[in-house]
C-alpha cells in the first residue's frame, strides 16, 4: 500500500514537470526558427512585395512576432499545428501522422530487436569474461558502433539484395520483407551498445555483496543471475532506453533515405531547410512529447525496479 | 541523475570511437568500391538493359497504330520530389507542375516538341494593339465529372489565382493582364481583373502590355481553370483524391504522401480517344540512386534524373536509355558589383572571365554534355540567337593570355594576388563547379580564392544583402521560352539583381523591349540588351543546363524540347521485339553502383560538413569515371585542385542527404 502511493506520487510528480519542460522547448524552438537567416517564401525566384504581403498575411507571419507566438501557443494546446507551409494541401496532423506510422513501425522493431540481442549478448560476455567469447561478442559490438549506418545500409542492399536477392532494395509497402532490411540496419548499432551496456553493468553487479551473500547462501549459479543479478544490472540498459527509443521513432533521415521510406525523419531536415515554420514546430513538439514521455516510462520501470529512486523523490 | 550520468556516458563512448570510426569508414568504402568491381558490372550488362520495341507506325493522323502497341500502358514516371500541392494555383516547383499538366488543360497547351498548341481554347484574336485576346473554347470539352468547361470556369480559376486569400506564389504570372497588380495588391476586388466571360464558350482577356509570350504563361498552373463547385464545397482539401475535379486528359485516382501519385485517364476528357496511357504512377524519390535502382528493375519508365557521377557508366551499359538534352537555363558565377575589388573594375573581371575554360569545366567537371556558355540567354529559344562575344571565336590560350595581361594591368602579380571569396550552396555539381573554377583561376592567374559553402537560405540572403558576397553562384531557369525572362534579371532594382548591376541604358531597352509588339523588332531590341550586358560584365557565364534521365526504349511519344514539358497524354508504350513479355529484370539484377553512390555522396556530406576538404578531394577523385589521358595541355581541374584552400561550413548548417542531389534544386524555384 505504501509502495503504491509512493510510486503514484512520484508519477504525479514527474507529470507536473512535463508541461513547463514543453513550454520552454516551444518557446526556444519558436524563436531560434525565426532568428534563422531567410524564410519560407525566399527563393530564387522574385517575389513582388505585393505577392510577399499576401502569403505572410495568410500565414499571419504579418503580425508582430509575439502575438504569432502566443497565436501558436493556442493552436498547440487544441493540438491544431496548423497547415504546412511546404506541403500545401495537408495539414501538419496529417504529415506527422503518417510518417509516425512508418516510423513507429521501424523503430519499435528495431528496438525490440536490439534489446532482446543486446541484452543477452551483454549476458552472455559478462559471464564468459575475459575468455574469447567476449573477446569476439565485444569485438563486434565495437565494430557495430563505430561503424556509421550510412555504411552498413548500403553493404547489407549489397549483400542481402543485390548478390543474393532475398530481399527488396528499398521502398515501403508495409510488406515484411521490405522492413528487414531497415530494421536490422537501424537496430545494429543500438543493439552493440546495449551489449556493452550490460556487459558492464553485469560484470559489476556480479562483484557486488549482495551476489557474494546470494551465493554464500548456496543459491545455484543460474538462480543468482535470474534472481538477483539481472534486474540491477539491466537498470543503465533501461535509462539508455528512453533516448534510444526515441532517437528510433524519430526516424533516421539517412535509412530512410537508403530504403526510400516515407518516415517522419526527413521532414525534420526538409522542413528545417525549406524553413517551413509550421511543420518544424510540429515534429518539435511531437518529437519533444515523445521523449519527455518515454523518459517517463522508463523512469516509471526504474522506480519500479530500484526502491531506491522512488524514496529520494519521497523525502 | 542517473538518466543524465548515462547520457554522458554515451557520449563519451561516441567520442572515443570516432577515432575509429574515421579510420575504418574509408576502409569500408574501399571495400565497398572493391567489391562492385568490374567483372560483377560487366556481368550485369548485358541483363541490364531494357527490352527493344518493336519498329513503331504511324496512321495518317500522326498517332501509332494499334497493332505495335503493348497490352499495359501504366507508366511508372519518377517524378523527384514529394508534390507541393495539387491545387494549380498554389502549385510551384517541378513536380507539382508535371502531375498538374496531366490533370488540367489551360487555354493553351504544348504539343510534345514544345509548340503552343491550342488546349481548352480551340482558337484565339489577338487584338491589332496586342491588348485584348478573345479566346474561343471548345464545345466538347467536360471536367472529369461530366460537366461542361466554360469560359466562367477560365473566370472562376484567373480570379481566384490572383485573389490575394489564395496567396498564390506564382500570381505574378497574370501581372501582364489588366488590373492583375491592384487585385494582387488587394486595391482592386479580383472581380475587376481583366478578364471576361463574353458567353458560354467566349473569353475575352485585356491586358495591360502586349505580351509576346502571353500565350506560352496560359499552358502555366497558375492560369488554369478550377471547377467552381468542388473548390467551393471542399475548400483547401479540393485538391485530394476523391474530391479533385479536372478538366485534364487524367483525373486523381491516389495520393500516398511521399510515395506515390497515381492518375488515371479522364474518360470525360475531350480528346479521350487519343490517350493511349490509362495509368499513370508519379513515384517520389529523394535519392536519385535509389531511382536508378528501380529504373533498371524495370519497375520504372521514367526517371527525375541520374545520379552524378555516373554519366560514363551509364552511357556505355545503357546507352538507349539515357537521354540527355538542352535545357532552358544558364548557370553562371556573379560579381558583386558593389564591393570591392569588383567595382569599376572591368578588366579584372574580363580577366577572371576569360581564364576559365568551359570546355573543360562542361567535359570534365558538370560531364553530362553541358553546353559551354558564353551569352546570357541559352539557346533553343525559337528565333532568338545570342550576340555572342568576340573573345568566344578565341582559343583558349588566347583567352588565358589576355587574361594575364588584364590581370597584371589591374596591378595584380605573383607577389600581389587578388584574393577573393567564392560563395556557392550545396549541390555536387556547385561545389565541383567552384573548385574547379577556383584552381582554373590560381592556375592561369595565382589569384587566391576562398571557397564558401552555404546554406540554401543563407545563400540567397547573404547574396541579396550585397554585403559579403564578392563572387557567387547563380543561374536561372525559365518559366516560359522568352530571353526577356533572362534579360530582365539584371534590371535596376529586380529583386534578385544580386550583382548590384545598374545601367539605365540597359533598363530603358528592356522598357523597349516590353513594349515592343513586333517580333523581328523585339528581337533586334534583344539582341542590342543582351550585348550591352556582355560589354558590362557583371556575370561570368558557364554553361547551359541540360536535363538528363533515363527513360524505357518501348516509351514513345515524348520528345526532348527545352521547356523539359512532358504531357503523359502523348507518350504510349510499343510491343517488346521480341515474343516474351518484356523483361521485368528480378531483384537480383538491381544496380550495385547504385548503392556504391549513394555511400560515396553520403560519405561526401560527412566529410563536407566537418570541412575537411582534402579528404573530399581524395573521394571525388575516386567517385569520378577514369579518364582517358588526353591532350598534355589540358588539365584536370580536380587534380589541380589547390589543397590549401579551406573550406568554411556554416556552423548551423544541417547536412541532410541531398533531396535532388543535384545543381538543379539550387533552383527549383525559379522552374515552373
Amino acid at each position: 500500500m505504501i509502495k503504491d502511493s509512493g510510486m503514484a506520487r512520484y508519477a504525479l510528480w514527474r507529470l507536473a514537470g512535463l508541461i513547463p519542460t514543453l513550454l520552454i522547448m516551444i518557446t526556444v524552438a519558436f524563436f531560434l526558427m525565426r532568428v534563422a537567416p531567410g524564410g519560407p517564401f525566399d527563393s530564387e525566384k522574385l517575389l513582388p512585395p505585393d505577392i510577399e504581403a499576401n502569403l505572410n498575411a495568410r500565414y499571419h507571419m504579418d503580425e508582430p512576432l509575439l502575438q504569432q507566438y502566443f497565436r501558436y501557443l493556442s493552436q498547440v494546446a487544441v493540438l491544431d499545428f496548423g497547415p504546412s507551409i511546404q506541403y500545401k494541401d495537408w495539414t501538419v496532423n496529417e504529415l506527422i501522422g503518417q510518417g509516425m506510422r512508418v516510423s513507429l513501425t521501424i523503430g519499435l522493431a528495431a528496438m525490440v530487436l536490439a534489446f532482446v540481442f543486446g541484452t543477452l549478448l551483454g549476458i552472455t560476455a559478462a559471464l564468459r569474461k575475459n575468455t574469447r567469447v567476449d573477446y569476439s561478442l565485444m569485438g563486434v559490438a565495437m565494430l557495430g558502433i563505430s561503424v556509421p549506418n550510412f555504411v552498413i545500409a548500403p553493404v547489407l542492399i549489397l549483400l542481402l539484395a543485390v548478390y543474393a536477392g532475398w530481399l527488396p532494395a528499398g521502398g515501403w509497402d508495409w510488406g515484411i520483407a521490405s522492413m528487414v532490411l531497415p530494421v536490422v540496419t537501424l537496430s545494429l548499432p543500438v543493439t552493440a551498445y546495449i551489449a556493452r551496456l550490460t556487459r558492464g553493468s553485469m560484470i559489476e553487479v556480479m562483484h557486488s555483496n549482495f551476489i557474494r551473500s546470494a551465493r554464500a547462501k548456496g543459491l545455484p549459479e543460474s538462480l543468482v543471475i535470474r534472481r538477483h543479478a539481472l534486474r540491477p544490472a539491466l537498470l543503465p540498459v533501461i535509462s539508455f532506453l528512453g533516448p534510444a527509443t526515441a532517437g528510433m521513432i524519430s526516424g533516421s533521415v539517412v535509412i530512410e533515405r537508403v530504403f526510400s521510406i516515407p518516415g517522419l525523419g526527413s521532414y525534420f531536415v526538409q522542413g528545417a531547410l525549406n524553413r517551413d515554420y509550421t511543420l518544424v514546430m510540429g515534429v518539435v513538439i511531437f518529437y519533444g512529447v515523445l521523449i519527455i514521455t518515454l523518459n517517463f516510462i522508463v523512469d516509471m520501470i526504474y522506480a519500479w525496479l530500484d526502491p531506491k529512486v522512488r524514496y529520494d523523490a519521497k523525502s | 541523475m542517473v538518466k543524465m550520468q548515462n547520457w554522458s556516458m554515451k557520449s563519451g563512448m561516441y567520442n572515443s570511437v570516432i577515432l575509429l570510426r574515421q579510420c575504418v569508414m574509408p576502409t569500408i568504402l574501399f571495400m565497398l568500391l572493391g567489391a562492385c568491381g568490374d567483372d560483377y558490372r560487366e556481368k550485369l550488362a548485358g541483363r541490364g538493359s531494357h527490352a527493344r520495341p518493336v519498329e513503331l507506325i504511324l496512321n495518317e493522323d500522326g498517332r501509332p497504330v494499334p497493332s505495335v502497341l503493348a497490352e499495359q500502358q501504366e507508366l511508372n514516371r519518377d517524378n523527384g520530389e514529394e508534390p507541393q500541392t495539387l491545387d494549380p494555383h498554389l502549385a510551384e516547383g517541378l513536380p507539382s507542375a508535371h502531375i498538374l499538366r496531366d490533370l488540367f488543360e489551360g487555354l493553351t497547351a504544348e504539343s510534345s516538341e514544345g509548340r503552343i498548341v491550342p488546349g481548352a481554347a480551340i482558337r484565339w484574336n489577338i487584338s491589332r494593339d496586342g491588348k485584348t485576346y478573345t479566346f474561343y473554347l471548345r464545345r466538347d470539352a467536360l471536367w472529369s465529372n461530366g460537366d461542361p468547361v466554360t469560359a466562367e470556369d477560365f473566370v472562376f480559376g484567373l480570379q481566384r489565382s490572383a485573389d490575394p486569400a489564395t496567396a498564390s506564389k506564382y500570381a505574378q504570372i497574370l501581372l501582364p493582364i489588366l488590373n492583375a497588380a491592384e487585385v494582387l495588391a488587394g486595391d482592386l476586388p479580383p472581380s475587376e481583373l481583366g478578364v471576361f466571360a463574353m458567353d458560354e464558350f467566349t473569353l475575352q482577356i485585356s491586358m495591360r502590355d502586349p505580351t509576346p509570350y502571353f500565350l506560352a504563361l496560359l499552358s502555366h498552373s497558375s492560369t488554369f481553370p478550377v471547377h467552381r463547385d468542388s473548390v467551393e464545397e471542399h475548400g483547401s482539401a479540393f485538391s485530394r483524391p476523391g474530391n479533385l475535379v479536372s478538366n485534364g486528359a487524367y483525373v486523381l485516382s491516389e495520393w500516398v504522401i511521399r510515395s506515390r501519385v497515381t492518375l488515371v485517364k479522364n474518360q470525360n476528357y475531350w480528346d479521350a480517344d487519343n490517350v493511349i496511357l490509362e495509368k499513370v504512377n508519379y513515384f517520389q524519390f529523394e535519392d536519385q540512386s535509389t531511382a536508378l535502382k528501380r529504373f533498371r528493375a524495370g519497375k520504372l519508365h521514367w526517371t527525375a534524373g541520374v545520379p552524378n557521377n555516373q554519366f560514363k557508366w551509364l552511357q556505355k551499359h545503357y546507352p538507349d536509355e539515357l537521354v540527355i538534352s538542352p535545357w532552358l537555363g544558364s548557370y553562371f558565377f556573379g560579381f558583386n558589383l558593389e564591393r570591392e575589388p569588383f567595382i569599376e573594375n572591368p578588366g579584372l573581371r574580363m580577366a577572371l572571365i576569360l581564364a576559365l575554360d568551359r570546355d573543360l569545366l562542361t567535359e570534365k567537371v558538370t560531364q553530362f554534355g553541358e553546353l559551354p556558355s558564353y551569352t546570357l540567354v541559352p539557346p533553343g529559344i525559337m528565333d532568338y540567337v545570342s550576340p555572342v562575344p568576340e573573345w568566344a571565336e578565341w582559343t583558349q590560350a588566347e583567352r588565358e593570355a589576355e587574361a594575364k595581361r588584364l590581370y597584371a594591368e589591374a596591378g595584380y602579380s605573383e607577389d600581389n594576388p587578388l584574393q577573393f571569396e567564392i560563395r556557392y550552396t550545396a549541390g555536387v555539381n556547385n561545389k565541383k563547379m567552384a573548385l574547379a573554377a577556383s584552381s582554373l583561376w590560381k592556375q592561369v592567374l595565382g589569384v587566391q580564392s576562398t571557397l564558401l559553402n552555404e546554406e540554401y537560405k543563407v545563400f540567397l540572403q547573404n547574396r541579396e544583402r550585397k554585403i559579403l558576397t564578392q563572387v557567387f553562384q547563380a543561374g536561372w531557369i525559365s518559366d516560359y521560352a522568352d530571353p526577356y525572362s533572362f534579360l530582365n534579371l539584371f534590371r535596376t532594382g529586380h529583386g534578385r539583381n544580386d550583382y548590384g548591376y545598374t545601367n539605365s541604358l540597359y533598363d530603358a531597352l528592356l522598357d523597349e523591349v516590353a513594349a515592343e509588339r513586333i517580333p523581328s523588332r523585339r528581337r533586334r531590341l534583344m539582341y542590342e540588351t543582351e550585348r550591352l550586358l556582355l560589354a558590362d560584365l557583371p556575370f561570368i557565364p558557364l554553361y547551359t543546363y541540360v536535363t538528363k534521365r533515363m527513360v524505357n526504349p518501348r516509351l514513345k511519344g515524348w520528345q526532348s524540347n527545352v521547356m523539359d514539358h512532358h504531357y503523359s497524354k502523348d507518350m504510349y508504350f510499343l510491343k517488346a521485339a521480341s515474343d516474351e513479355a518484356p523483361a521485368v529484370l528480378e531483384e537480383i539484377e538491381i544496380s550495385e553502383t547504385g548503392s556504391e553512390e549513394t555511400t560515396t555522396t553520403i560519405l561526401l556530406e560527412e566529410i563536407d560538413a566537418r570541412g575537411e576538404g582534402d579528404e573530399t578531394l581524395l573521394i571525388e577523385q575516386t567517385s569520378q569515371p577514369a579518364e582517358p589521358a588526353g591532350d598534355p595541355e589540358t588539365v584536370d581541374p580536380e587534380q589541380e585542385l589547390p589543397l590549401e584552400e579551406k573550406e568554411s561550413v556554416d556552423p548551423g548548417e544541417i547536412k541532410p542527404p541531398e533531396a535532388g542531389t543535384d545543381d538543379e534544386t539550387v533552383l527549383e524555384d525559379s522552374i515552373e
